[in-house]
């Protein structure tokens, strides 16, 4: 009997290990990878999380990314091709997707990964490659510090959380708050060192720093901590999901203080998951779709109308991503030439996109500005 | 915030005992570690989303729907994972490794049918009902949990000891050759094994997916491993050291957190796993030799 156990043991450790990899192989979906654009179209390689825990950010990039593709295809001045390869949220998925979408599909340029820690991974093999690669939802500091070739239309956390902080500490009056964070997500750590400078500058109290980890379900232990100390509000680096479960735990044990979170936050699924306990959530966003606009109006309802449902910020930005691409790409007269996108690419200023008025700044970083929202009924609205 | 966190700690730790008992159960008869018991347990938890979801059934019947249909899946794992590698005598590591075959599977196809988003009980399941007893608030969910837990258990201990089909169970855990012998039939007394190893981890499912509301395709690898970690501290094949170990578990994660430092809670549980180890490599209940449940 005991021979078997340590036997059983090593094979524990063995199965334990290789259930870790296999979990990581397979799965990319194939790359719709027609040839019916024909002649002289430019092919863009899209690297996003289309399957596992945050499914939800990379479905809505594809949709906003094939909207803008039909728009910009029927218009005609540019074709543009798309070739998706799902990362599943892993930095190694990632970084063979890229690999294979720049040597194997050999595509011009790059939108995505999903997550900054797929970027971090990823974005060095496309600026080695001298390949033009930006990211839509990757927020974390450094990002563009990757190279050259490395751009992102995401607002970085750096300009978006400092803004949310102060007007959530004007509006509430905030004196002391509690932090809790994913401390195995590269962004969300980003994130709340952010949210750290921003509270200091503001000169608000943290009375308590928590952790936990991405895929966690349980955060009763914090919060119990949390609840006793009384803090006046909440700030919460995570995706949505743990996000989610933190505001449902919240509410549900008894803390009603508003919860300010960073990019996380700014997704219709944190709504749908939390439900009530969603109210009183506070994020700032360059993407609002209420706003008075004729150009989001036109988004809003196309989208609507081949998706049923209103577009989120991730989708918002992918559209844009798309059109600054695209006249990048005008600009530059070629769908071939990776080295000419990239200066053409850099100079992009007073575009006018859903998301507001937008310029690369001198580190391929965007020039925009957030808009607060909370959410009210289950409804994201504008914090005034 | 003491006895609030023992609570925290009791219901967290129950659920890791509830999975555990599955693996236990397999591994004290079949001597084998069932990878794909982590994503039964999901399964289990979809079933009873459905079930309450689209077909409004009560809570209550919903678990049971989802034991039955767990059980079920465990019949398959039996029939089509392992029976024909036992059949065939192979190596004891070969059924690990279709188990995680099979888990691999379960998780996809789990991807492919529900989708990746988590969904959620509606409200009305059982969720929202709290109880404030002095300093502790307790939910509805956590004392079901609990309850449950703990009542299978003891059912599951007297089964075992005091029923024909439990000292079947008990003999073919002893040795599957002596079992036949005697006249019992073990293909029949391994495929109850594994399906009320399954049902357990069904339910389990479901009363996990209550207590977090949320449920998706990828909750059963973490689970699963807690439960493993648990299976190991316990004991191997013991169902008293699966239920103690969980519980030892979860209240170690959860003061690790209110007593310590959130980043260490993992470190120091499995710290504590990797000390009571030390003084007892056998596991908390388990024996050096044979002699199992």
């Amino acid at each position: 009997m005991k021979k078997g156990l340590t036997k059983w043991f090593t094979g524990m450790m063995i199965g334990t290990l290789l259930l870790t990899t296999a979990g990581c192989g397979g799965g990319s979906a194939p790359a719709a990878n027609s040839e019916s654009e024909g002649a002289g179209a430019a092919k863009i390689g899209v690297v996003a999380y289309l399957s596992g825990g945050g499914a939800a950010y990379g479905q809505s990039q594809k949709e906003g990314l094939d909207l803008a593709k039909d728009e910009i295809n029927a218009l005609g001045k540019v074709k543009i091709e798309l070739v998706y390869e799902d990362s599943r949220g892993n930095n190694t998925e990632a970084i063979n997707a890229v690999n294979k979408l720049i040597n194997k599909d050999n595509v011009v340029a790059l939108i995505g990964p999903t997550l900054s820690g797929e970027m971090f991974a990823s974005g060095p093999i496309a600026n080695q490659s001298g390949v033009p690669i930006m990211g839509t939802s990757t927020t974390a500091e450094g990002i563009t510090d990757i190279g050259e070739f490395v751009f992102r239309n995401a607002l970085p956390e750096s300009s978006a959380v400092p803004q949310a902080v102060k007007m959530a500490v004007e509006k509430y009056n905030l004196k002391k708050v509690a932090i809790m964070y994913s401390s195995n997500n590269d962004w969300a750590v980003s994130g709340y060192k952010t949210m750290e400078q921003a509270l200091k500058d503001n000169g608000v109290e943290v009375l308590a720093t928590e952790t936990f980890a991405d895929k966690d379900t349980d955060f009763s232990a914090q919060l119990t901590k949390i609840s006793s100390l009384k803090p006046d509000a909440v700030m919460v680096s995570s995706l949505y999901q743990e996000a989610a479960l933190v505001l449902k735990k919240a509410r549900e044990i008894g803390i009603t203080v508003p919860f300010v979170g960073t990019n996380g936050f700014n997704s219709p699924e944190l709504i749908k998951i939390a439900g009530k306990a969603a109210d009183g959530a506070i994020v700032a966003s360059p993407w609002y779709p209420g706003k008075e606009n004729e150009k989001i109006t036109k988004f809003v309802t196309d989208y609507k109308a081949k998706y049923n449902k209103v577009p989120d910020q991730f989708a918002a930005q992918s559209y844009d991503a798309l059109y600054i691409y695209a006249s990048a790409l005008e600009k530059a007269g070629s769908s071939t030439d990776r080295a000419k996108l990239r200066d053409s690419l850099a100079t992009i200023k007073d575009f006018q996109g859903v998301t507001g008025k937008f310029a690369f700044d001198e580190k391929r970083n965007p020039l925009m500005d957030a808009t607060v929202l909370i959410v009210k009924d289950g409804q994201f609205t504008e914090l005034k | 915030m003491f006895w609030q966190q023992l609570v925290n700690g009791l219901t967290l730790g129950s659920t890791y005992s509830l999975v555990a008992l599955g693996y236990t159960l397999i591994m004290g008869v079949l001597n084998i570690i069932n990878m794909a018991h982590g994503e039964v347990f999901m399964f289990g938890a979809f079933v009873g989303l459905f079930l309450v979801n689209y077909l409004k059934v009560n809570i209550f019947v919903a678990m049971a729907g989802a034991m039955v249909a767990s059980a079920l899946l465990g019949i398959l794992l039996e029939m089509l994972a392992l029976r024909p590698l036992r059949r065939r005598a192979v190596s004891d590591l070969a059924p690990l490794i279709s188990t995680i075959g099979v888990s691999i599977f379960l998780e996809n196809l789990a991807l492919k049918i529900f989708g990746p988003q988590s969904q959620a009980f509606p409200a009305g399941a059982l969720s929202g009902v709290q109880l404030q007893l002095g300093p502790i608030r307790i939910t509805l969910v956590q004392i079901v949990i609990l309850g449950i837990s703990f009542g299978l258990m003891f059912v599951l201990r007297f089964w075992l000891s005091k029923t024909r089909v439990g000292k079947a169970i008990r003999t073919t855990a002893e040795s599957i050759e002596t079992a036949n012998l005697l006249g019992i039939n073990t293909n029949k007394i391994i495929l109850l094994t594994v399906a009320l190893a399954s049902a357990l981890g069904g339910i389990a499912g479901v009363l996990v997916g209550l207590s977090i509301n949320a449920v998706e395709p990828t909750m059963g690898l973490s689970m699963g491993l807690k439960g493993l970690a648990v299976l190991i501290l316990g004991g191997m094949g013991n169902i008293t050291g699966a239920m103690l170990g969980g519980l030892i578990l979860g209240i170690a994660e959860v003061f690790t957190v209110a007593y310590g430092a959130s980043s260490y809670r993992d470190a120091v549980a499995f710290g504590i796993i990797i000390l009571i180890l030390f003084i007892r490599p056998q596991g908390l209940f388990g024996k050096r030799q044979g002699g199992r449940f």
